[in-house]
C-alpha cells in the first residue's frame, strides 16, 4: 500500500511531461558542470586517495602474510624455544645508514665495512632466532627476513605519503604517489613471491649467473675463496677457466670482488680476460630468458664488487667481458622461470664463443656467475 | 594483532558497501515506477527505466570490482618442478619441488641403471602469454 503511493508520488516529482524532464536534465547538467568548476580537483583528489587507499591495504596484506610467512618457517625450520615473534617485528625495523659522501675519497671501503657488519649482526640476530638451523637454512632464513624487510618498508613509506597527502590535502603529493604506484605494487608483489622462495630455499631468477657457473663447475674440484665464494678449474676449449660463484645452495650473493680480487692476484695478474654472468633487467618488449653479451662489469647490489671487479682489472689491464640473461626485476626475485632455467645452456655456448674469439689456447680465464645461488649448488 | 588487521584489511568498505546499497534500492524503486507508469507516460518510463538500468549497472559493476579486489590479495604460489635426471642412462623425471631440493643434489638411485640420479633443474611454469602490444 504505502509502496504504491510512493510509486505514485515520484513520477510526480520529476514531472510528468517532457519539458519538465528536459528542465531537470538541463538543471542536472548545470548543477554537475558547476561542481566540477569548483571542486573538480578535489574530486580528481579523492579518486586517487580512494586508489591509493586500496593499494595500501593490499600492501599491508602483503606486509602481514610476509611476517606470517617468516615466522611460521623460522619455527618449523629453527625449533626455538620461546615465541620468535618480537625479535622478528625488531628485525623488520632494523636500519643501515650509508656513509658519509661529503668527502668521497674511500667511502666504498667505508660501505663494504658498514655491508659486513651488517651482515654478521643479521646472521647473528638469525642464529637467536632459528637455534636449530644449519648454515644453509640460516642463509635462507637471512633471505626471507630481508624480504619481510623489505615489504615492510615499502608498505610504511607508501602509508607516510598517503597520510601526508591525506592530512595536506596537496594533489601533487597524492599524484606523484598514484603516479609511481603501479611500479611499487609490482615491486612488493615480487617480494612477496621471493619471501616464499626464499622460506622453501627455490632458485630464483636471480641465479641465472650461479646457475651457469655451477652447471661449468660440476664434477669438478672446488675450493673457498673469500668471501662466501667457491672457485673450480675448468678446462674449456684448450685453455683453463677459473670459474667462481657463490657458494650454495643456502641463499648467499657472497662477494665476487674479493673473489675475482683473490684469484687475479693467485695467478699474479696472468689472466687473458673476466667473463661475468649475470641477470639484467630487460626492458618491456623484450622476452624473458633472452641472452645478451657486452663489455663491463655485470653485477647489481650497492657497487662495492663492481668497483673492487674493475679496480682489480685495470690494475693487470684485463679485458672484462659480460653476458646476461634479460629479466624483469620480478622474475628476479621471484622462483625462476623455466625459460631462464632453459636460457643457462645458450649462456654456456656464448661463454664458449667468447672464450674462442677473445683468448688463444693455453691462456687462463676468470668466469664469474654473480646473483643469489639459493636453491643451486656446485 | 595480525589476524585483526588481516581482516580489517580485507573486507569490503562499510561505507562503499552503504552507498551501493542505497543506489541499487533507488534503481529498483526507478525500474518499477517505470513499470508503473508505462501506460500512461511512455516517455518518461522510458527515461526512469535507462536512469534505473545505469544506476543498477554501475552499483554492481561497483560491488563486482570491491569483490574483485579482495580476491586479488590473495599471494599465490606458483607451482615449482624439480627435474631429476640419471646422467648414466639419461633417465628424466619431473615431479614437484620439495623443501631441501637444489639444484646439483644427489639423490637416490636410478630406476633403470641404479647410478646416482642428480637434480639437475628447479623452475616454475608461467602459463600466461605475455603481451606483445603489436609493436
Amino acid at each position: 500500500m504505502v509502496m504504491f503511493t510512493a510509486m505514485e508520488v515520484l513520477p510526480n516529482l520529476f514531472g510528468s511531461g517532457g519539458d519538465s524532464i528536459s528542465s531537470i536534465l538541463s538543471m542536472i547538467f548545470y548543477v554537475i558542470f558547476i561542481v566540477f568548476v569548483f571542486y573538480g580537483q578535489r574530486i580528481q583528489m579523492y579518486v586517487m586517495i580512494r586508489e591509493v587507499e586500496g593499494s595500501l591495504y593490499k600492501l599491508k596484506y602483503i606486509k602481514e602474510e610476509g611476517r606470517k610467512i617468516t615466522i611460521e618457517t623460522i619455527k618449523e625450520i629453527g625449533k626455538p624455544q620461546t615465541d620468535p615473534s618480537a625479535r622478528v617485528d625488531r628485525y623488520l625495523e632494523y636500519f643501515t645508514i650509508s656513509p658519509q659522501s661529503m668527502d668521497p675519497a674511500g667511502i666504498v671501503y667505508k660501505l663494504d665495512h658498514i655491508l659486513d657488519v651488517r651482515d654478521s649482526r643479521f646472521k647473528d640476530e638469525v642464529k637467536l632466532m632459528a637455534p636449530a638451523s644449519d648454515e644453509v637454512q640460516i642463509n635462507n632464513l637471512e633471505n626471507t627476513l630481508e624480504a619481510a624487510m623489505a615489504l615492510n618498508y615499502i608498505y610504511k613509506v607508501v602509508r607516510h605519503f598517503y597520510i601526508q597527502g591525506k592530512k595536506t590535502l596537496s594533489l601533487y603529493i597524492i599524484m606523484q604517489l598514484q603516479m609511481i604506484l603501479p611500479l611499487v605494487m609490482k615491486e612488493a608483489e615480487a617480494y612477496a613471491s621471493a619471501l616464499k622462495a626464499f622460506a622453501d630455499g627455490q632458485p630464483i631468477g636471480d641465479g641465472a649467473g650461479p646457475l651457469v657457473a655451477a652447471k661449468l663447475m660440476h664434477g669438478y674440484e672446488t675450493r673457498k675463496v673469500p668471501k662466501d665464494c667457491v672457485v673450480a678449474r675448468v678446462p674449456m676449449e684448450g685453455r683453463t677457466a677459473l670459474i667462481i660463484k657463490a657458494e650454495g645452495p643456502g641463499g648467499n650473493v657472497g662477494k665476487p670482488g674479493e673473489a675475482v680480487r683473490a684469484v687475479i692476484d693467485e695467478n699474479k695478474g696472468k689472466i687473458a680476460s673476466v667473463i661475468m654472468i649475470d641477470a639484467g633487467l630487460k626492458l618491456e618488449g623484450e622476452t624473458v630468458g633472452e641472452v645478451a653479451e657486452g663489455i663491463g662489469a655485470a653485477i647489481g647490489g650497492p657497487g662495492v664488487d663492481q668497483f673492487k671487479i674493475e679496480e682489480a682489472v685495470v690494475k693487470y689491464k684485463i679485458p672484462l667481458n659480460a653476458v646476461i640473461v634479460k629479466e624483469d626485476i620480478g622474475d628476479a626475485v621471484s622462483p625462476m622461470r623455466k625459460e631462464i632455467a632453459d636460457s643457462a645452456d645458450k649462456v654456456i655456448e656464448r661463454v664458449k664463443n667468447v672464450i674462442l674469439e677473445r683468448t688463444k689456447e693455453g691462456e687462463k680465464l676468470i668466469i664469474v656467475g654473480v646473483g643469489n645461488t639459493i636453491g643451486i649448488g656446485q | 594483532m595480525s589476524g585483526n588487521s588481516t581482516s580489517t584489511s580485507s573486507r569490503i568498505s562499510t561505507y562503499l558497501m552503504m552507498i551501493v546499497l542505497i543506489v541499487l534500492s533507488l534503481s529498483v524503486v526507478a525500474l518499477v515506477s517505470a513499470v508503473y507508469l508505462y501506460p500512461s507516460d511512455f516517455q518518461f518510463a522510458v527515461v526512469l527505466m535507462a536512469m534505473g538500468l545505469i544506476a543498477m549497472g554501475m552499483s554492481v559493476y561497483v560491488l563486482f570490482q570491491s569483490r574483485k579486489r579482495v580476491a586479488s590479495m590473495k599471494i599465490e604460489a606458483p607451482k615449482v618442478m624439480t627435474t631429476i635426471e640419471c646422467k648414466k642412462c639419461s633417465f628424466k623425471s619431473v615431479r614437484e619441488f620439495q623443501r631441501g631440493d637444489f639444484v646439483f643434489k644427489d639423490l637416490d638411485p636410478c630406476q633403470k641403471c641404479n647410478d646416482k640420479m642428480i637434480i639437475t633443474s628447479i623452475f616454475k611454469e608461467v602459463k600466461e602469454k605475455e603481451k606483445t602490444y603489436g609493436v
